[in-house]
C-alpha cells in the first residue's frame, strides 16, 4: 500500500500541521511516512501545501506531481491541483469560497464543509481536523485510533486536554463528508 | 528499545548533536536552516549534558567559535546555508590547515548571490573542491533522509576526529525540511577531560609541568615548512579516497543506464527508475554518500560493463564533472537550477532520450 | 666582586619570567610587543595559572606570539580572536583566556567580533596593542591612525574626508554592559609599565570572579612603521597619541 497525498490551502488553515498528525498516524500504523512542505518565506496568508506520503514499503521520492489524493482548501489551490489527481483518485475540496468547481469525471470528487463547521462549532481552530475525518472517511488509509494516538505523541503534554475537542471535530468532519462524484 | 520520531530533517540534527555528546554548536540564522539552532535552543541542552549552543553575530564568527572550542579538543559544529557558508570559507580553510576537526551543516539554498531559499545542490563545487583559499578538501557526506540526517551527525565527528579534519554535511534544503520517521540514537556522554586528553593529544588544554606549551596555528611562513604540511595533508586525502568512500548502488549492475545523483535527488531518481523499469527501460542509481571522496572507483567498474551515465542534479552541472573524471566525457546532464526541483516524469524523458 | 660571582643564583635580583620560552623575539626594536608578552608571562607566573591559560593571537606582527609565551595557544584569523576565544572559554569554563590583538586586527576587521564577544560578557581578557599604524604588512593606516599621521597608505596625512577619522575604540567597549573593566596604559617609561601590568593583572583576576569582560589597551609604538628611533618614537607618542588615546581607566566595576 502506497498512498500518496497532497493538502494545500492558505498558510494558517492548518495545512502543515494536519499533514503532520496524519504523518504521525501512519507512523502509528508502523509505516513508512514522508512529510514534505513548500516552504516559502510567508508566515501567514501565503499558499501552503505539503506532500504526505504513506507506505508499506521504504519511500523513495518525496516530492511527487501526481497524488492519489488532493486536498483543496482554497480557489487558487484548485486551480493549480485538480490536475494533479491520478485517474481514479480522490479529490477532496472545501466549497467555501470556491468559484471555480472541480470538472474532471474520472476522479472522485468529495466536499466537505469544513469552513463552516468549524464556524459553526464556535472554534474555527478544529478546521483541520474536520478536513482530516472527512479524508479518513473516504481513504481509511489511517483509523480513528490511530489518529487519536497521533494527537497524544504530537501535541506537548500541555495541549493535550485539547484533544477531545479535535477528535470531535474529526469525528464530524467523518460523518459529514459528501461524496459529489464517483468514477465507476 | 530504540525511540522513533517522526522529525524534519534540521530538527534531527539537533536531537543527534545533544544525543552523541557535541560539546558546542555556534550558529546564525539563516533559512532553510534555522530550524536546528531554534530546536537546540528549546531543548536547552546545556541543562542535560551541558552542552554550549551560542547564536552567535555573523557566520564568521561562528565559525570561528568552531575553530576555538576545536582547538580544545572539543566536539563542536555549526550549520548554515549558502551564503553563510560562503562566508565560514576563511574559517573552513584555516580549520583544514590547522588540522582542527569540526562538523558543519549546509543546508543549499538556490544560488548565487542571496538567491532564494528553494532547494539547490549548487554548492556542490564549492564542499568538495575545497571552497577556500589553498589545497585542501572537506569530508562531504550527503544525506538523503531524516535518517541519514541523524545518523550522519556522529559519523561526521567521528570520521572529523579520525582524520582531524573538517566535515561538511552538504544538505538541499528538501531533505533539510521533510519530515520522516527515524530512529533516534542512543544518549552518549560527552568526552571527559581524560577522553579529550586521549583522543585529541595535539588539543590545548592547559600547559602540563615538564611538556611544552602546545600551540594550533596556520600559519608556516617557511616555505619548505609549509611544503611539508602540504604533503602532509595530501597523503591524509589519499587514505580517506581508499578507506572512506560510501555510497549506495541501486540496481546499477543489471542496468543499462546509472544515473548519478545524491541527497532527495537521488530519491527522485529512485522513482524514476522504478518508472523506467515498468516500461522496459533498465536504469539504476548509483547515489554517492560520501561527495569528497567521491565513489571514482565504483564508477569505473560499471563503466566497464559498458553503461550508459547522467547526472541529474540541483545544479547547472557539478558533480557531472566528477563523473566524467571518472568514466569519461560520455555522460549526459540534467538539472534544474533557482530552486526548482524536477519531476520524476521530466527525468523519465530525460532518460528515454538515452535509449 | 668578580662576574663570576656576581651571576650566581643567589645574588640574582631579577630574571626572565619562566612563562617567556627561551628564545629571541622577531620583534623590531623599540617595539611594544616585547613588553607587553613579557607583562602578561609574569601575571601569569605570579598567578600560578601557566596550566590553565589558554591565549589566541592575531594576524599581525604578533602572530607568533605562541613561539614566545610558554602556555597554550591558538593562533586565530585575522580579527577574529574573540571568537575564537569566546567558545574556548565557554567550553572550558575553568581556564583563564585572553586575546592579544592589534589595532587592524581587532578595531578594523574584528571590530564585530570584539564588540560582541565584550557585548555577551564573555569572561575573557582582551589585550588591545594600539600603535595607529599596520606593522606586519609595512605601515598602512590602521583605523587608529590619527589625523594628519603619514602612513604608506596615506602619503599626504590622513584626512576625514578621504579617510575617515581615528576610532576610538576603546571608549566605544567601555559603554558595553558586559565589560567589567575597561582601561588605557601604555609602556613607554618604567612607571607605565608597572601601571601597565597591574591593570593586565586586574584584567586576569577578574576571570576568577566571572564578572564580565575584562579589556587593556595599552597604546604602544611602532618605531620602524613611524621611520623613527625607538627614543624618538616614544617621545612622539607622548606628544600626540595620548590627545587622542589618554591614559586612564574609563571603567572598573
Amino acid at each position: 500500500m502506497t498512498e500518496e497525498i497532497l493538502i494545500a490551502g492558505f498558510g494558517g488553515q492548518g495545512v502543515l500541521s494536519m499533514g503532520k498528525i496524519l504523518a504521525y498516524a501512519g507512523i502509528m500504523k508502523d509505516k513508512e511516512v514522508s512529510w514534505m512542505p513548500s516552504y516559502g518565506p510567508e508566515m501567514r496568508g501565503g499558499t501552503a501545501n505539503v506532500t504526505v506520503i504513506l507506505s508499506d514499503e521504504k519511500i523513495s521520492s518525496p516530492i511527487l506531481n501526481k497524488f492519489d489524493t488532493v486536498i483543496v482548501l482554497n480557489q487558487q489551490s484548485m486551480d493549480k491541483f485538480e490536475g494533479a489527481v491520478k485517474p481514479g483518485g480522490c479529490l477532496l475540496y472545501d466549497p467555501n469560497g470556491i468559484t471555480i468547481f472541480p470538472t474532471r469525471r474520472d476522479i472522485n470528487i468529495c466536499r466537505i464543509e469544513a469552513t463552516r463547521l468549524a464556524a459553526e462549532s464556535g472554534n474555527p481552530k478544529v478546521f483541520n481536523m474536520i478536513v482530516l475525518g472527512a479524508y479518513v472517511a473516504v481513504k481509511g488509509v489511517v483509523e480513528t485510533s490511530s489518529v487519536q494516538l497521533a494527537l497524544e505523541k504530537s501535541l506537548p503534554e500541555r495541549y493535550h486536554k485539547l484533544i477531545p475537542l479535535n477528535m470531535q471535530a474529526f469525528t464530524s468532519g467523518m460523518e459529514l463528508v459528501e461524496k459529489e462524484f464517483l468514477v465507476e | 528499545m530504540a525511540e522513533v520520531a517522526l522529525m524534519k530533517g534540521n530538527e534531527v540534527v539537533a536531537e543527534a548533536a545533544i544525543r552523541y555528546g557535541c560539546d558546542g554548536y555556534f550558529g546564525y540564522p539563516i533559512t532553510p536552516q534555522s530550524e536546528i539552532m531554534e530546536t537546540l535552543m528549546i531543548r536547552k541542552p546545556w541543562e542535560e549534558t551541558g552542552m554550549v549552543v551560542l547564536q552567535a553575530e555573523s557566520e564568521l564568527a561562528s565559525i570561528n567559535m568552531v575553530y576555538g572550542g576545536a582547538s580544545s579538543g572539543k566536539r563542536v559544529m555549526t550549520s548554515s546555508s549558502s551564503p553563510g557558508i560562503s562566508l565560514m570559507q576563511e574559517g573552513l580553510t584555516y580549520m583544514a590547515a590547522a588540522e582542527l576537526p569540526c562538523l558543519v551543516v549546509n543546508v543549499m539554498r538556490g544560488g548565487p548571490g542571496l538567491g532564494t531559499i528553494g532547494p539547490s545542490q549548487g554548492d556542490y563545487f564549492q564542499a568538495v573542491k575545497g571552497g577556500g583559499h589553498g589545497d585542501y578538501n572537506l569530508i562531504v557526506l550527503a544525506p538523503a533522509s531524516v535518517q541519514e540526517m541523524n545518523d550522519f551527525v556522529g559519523l561526521g565527528f567521528d570520521l572529523a576526529f579520525k582524520y582531524r579534519t573538517p566535515v561538511m554535511m552538504l544538505v538541499d534544503g528538501i531533505v533539510g525540511q521533510m519530515m520522516e520517521k527515524v530512529t533516534l540514537g542512543e544518549f552518549k556522554p560527552r568526552w571527559t577531560k581524560e577522553q579529550i586528553e586521549q583522543n585529541a593529544p595535539w588539543a590545548l588544554t592547559g600547559k602540563k609541568t615538564g611538556a611544552p606549551a602546545k600551540y594550533i596555528t596556520s600559519c608556516f611562513l617557511d616555505l619548505s615548512q609549509l611544503e611539508r604540511v602540504n604533503e602532509h595533508l595530501q597523503a591524509k586525502y589519499k587514505v580517506m579516497k581508499e578507506q572512506e568512500v560510501r555510497f549506495v548502488n541501486n540496481d546499477c549492475d543489471d542496468a543499462d543506464i546509472v544515473i548519478v545523483a545524491y541527497g532527495s535527488v537521488a530519491r527522485i531518481c529512485r522513482k524514476v527508475a522504478q518508472l523506467a523499469r515498468e516500461e522496459g527501460i533498465k536504469v539504476g542509481v548509483l547515489r554517492p554518500i560520501t561527495l569528497f571522496p567521491f565513489p571514482t572507483v565504483e564508477l569505473q567498474r560499471l563503466a566497464a560493463m559498458g553503461k550508459k551515465f547522467i547526472s541529474v542534479e540541483l545544479s547547472a552541472g557539478q558533480m557531472v564533472e566528477d563523473v566524467r573524471l571518472a568514466v569519461g566525457n560520455d555522460v549526459k546532464f540534467y538539472g534544474r537550477t533557482g530552486g526548482i526541483v524536477p519531476t520524476p516524469e521530466e527525468i523519465l524523458e530525460q532518460i528515454k532520450k538515452m535509449v | 666582586m668578580e662576574v663570576n660571582e656576581m651571576i650566581k643564583p643567589e645574588n640574582l635580583v631579577v630574571g626572565r619570567t619562566s612563562v617567556l620560552k627561551e628564545c629571541p623575539m622577531h620583534y623590531c626594536p623599540g617595539c611594544t610587543h616585547g613588553v607587553v608578552h613579557k607583562l602578561i608571562a609574569e601575571v601569569v607566573e605570579e598567578m600560578g595559572i601557566q596550566d590553565s591559560t589558554i591565549g589566541v593571537c592575531p594576524v599581525g606582527c604578533s602572530v607568533f606570539m605562541y613561539n614566545y609565551m610558554d602556555v597554550d595557544m591558538a593562533e586565530a584569523a585575522h580579527g577574529r580572536a574573540p571568537a575564537v576565544a569566546t567558545a574556548i572559554s565557554r567550553l572550558n569554563p575553568d581556564k583563564y583566556v585572553f586575546t592579544y590583538q592589534g589595532d587592524g586586527d581587532m578595531a578594523s576587521i574584528g571590530c564585530a567580533e570584539i564588540m560582541h564577544a565584550c557585548n555577551r560578557g564573555e569572561n575573557i581578557v582582551v589585550i588591545f596593542i594600539n600603535n595607529a599604524i599596520y606593522g606586519m604588512t609595512g605601515g598602512q593606516m590602521a583605523p587608529t591612525t590619527l589625523l594628519g599621521q603619514i602612513t604608506a597608505t596615506t602619503p599626504y596625512g590622513r584626512e576625514p574626508k578621504l579617510h575617515g577619522y581615528p576610532l576610538q575604540i576603546t571608549e566605544l567597549i567601555a559603554q558595553l554592559p558586559g565589560t567589567c573593566y575597561v582601561t588605557r596604559q601604555s609602556a613607554d617609561t618604567p612607571a607605565a609599565i608597572r601601571k601597565t601590568k597591574a591593570a593586565i593583572k586586574k584584567a586576569f583576576m577578574n576571570t576568577r570572579r566571572g564578572v564580565g569582560t575584562s579589556y587593556v589597551e595599552v597604546v604602544g609604538t611602532c618605531a620602524s612603521g613611524w621611520k623613527l628611533s625607538p627614543e624618538n618614537a616614544n617621545e612622539w607618542m607622548r606628544q600626540n597619541m595620548f590627545e587622542k588615546y589618554p591614559v586612564g581607566d574609563l571603567k572598573d566595576i
